[in-house]
């Protein structure tokens, strides 16, 4: 008799236990991050990738791919792709977050949701700010790792505040940013690699493990 | 074992209660519709778990102005943080025992 009452009382315990996790975990971190977002915007950078690629070294030759001098037209041209590249991704990802906090029935806008935007934004218009100005300076190739970079460390900043997930997303992409910076050759694919392929991959990770 | 039982907090055996805490302690603070909205209570319930928490100095109040509304904003004393975590201990140790 008194093991049973033990053993209810753990049983109501443990669900107390379980219910204080979920309320801090709730009422701190934005928890309708989508998978589907992370494949939504890797797919995204992947294309736009491949239109800089184009625009920039298809019929070029070895030497022009080396110095890449930018003309003003040029430098244009690639200020509208990495818009389109950036406004597409942005449209793409409130639409699939969205759509997950209807889903996880979570208000969409909220004190956590503000704090995960204000401190992911902090480093993102940070790094933002100082590519469009390297880009006005002529320093294209330093376009790769410092969005990279500043990527990374504002995935990991903003990894306090949502799915622990990210933490490790921005730390890889961080890696990769000072990678593009060695081989600066080898940037605009390094570059693919982590905005594309690496955020499509984690993106369908997500997706696995959060739904249920 | 009755050593055990002694630390687990009567204030916070209520769900309500036990759930306002959870949250002001991992927060600096919260206003009344954002716990509301938290918990799925209801505002007399709320209210009166907040109440009975503020009594026993676990919980404390400022209001504030957000433009003309008055917000009252709740957040845990350091008597009320220890008091949960000794709660936790509590429990954890209650469990960890076959």
């Amino acid at each position: 008799m008194h093991n049973k009452v033990l053993s209810n009382m753990k049983t109501d315990y443990i669900k107390d236990l379980e219910q204080i996790k979920d309320i801090m975990n709730r009422s701190t971190r934005f928890i309708s991050l989508s998978g589907l977002s992370g494949v939504s915007t890797g797919i995204i950078a992947l294309a736009g990738a491949i239109v800089a690629y184009q625009t920039f070294f298809k019929g070029a030759d070895y030497l022009v791919y080396e110095t890449v001098g930018l003309s003003g037209a040029l430098t244009g041209r690639l200020l509208v792709i990495a818009l389109a590249t950036l406004v597409l991704s942005v449209i793409s990802a409130l639409f699939f977050t969205r759509r997950q906090t209807k889903k996880q029935q979570q208000p969409a806008w909220d004190a956590q949701t503000k704090r995960l935007l204000i401190n992911l934004l902090i480093p993102l218009v940070a790094g933002g700010l100082f590519a469009l100005m390297l880009l006005l300076k002529g320093f294209v190739g330093m376009l790769p790792p410092v969005t990279l970079l500043f990527y990374g460390l504002a995935l990991v900043n903003a990894s306090k505040y949502t799915l622990s997930d990210i933490r490790s997303l921005g730390i890889i992409e961080v890696v990769l940013g000072l990678l593009a910076f060695w081989f600066i050759g080898y940037g605009l694919l390094i570059w693919a690699l982590g905005f594309g392929l690496v955020q499509l991959v984690y993106g369908l990770l997500m997706q696995k493990k959060y739904s249920l | 074992m009755k050593e055990v039982l002694k630390d687990l907090d009567k204030a916070f055996e209520n769900r309500v209660r036990l759930g306002i805490m959870s949250a002001l302690v991992v927060n600096e603070g919260m206003d009344f519709n954002a716990l509301k909205e938290l918990l799925d209570v209801t505002d007399g319930n709320l209210a009166s778990h907040l109440k009975s928490l503020e009594n026993s100095q676990y919980i404390d109040y400022k209001k504030e102005f957000l433009g003309r509304k008055p917000n009252t904003f709740y957040h845990a004393t350091t008597m009320g943080i220890e008091a949960f975590k000794k709660h936790i201990k509590a429990i954890e140790q209650l469990l960890s025992t076959h």
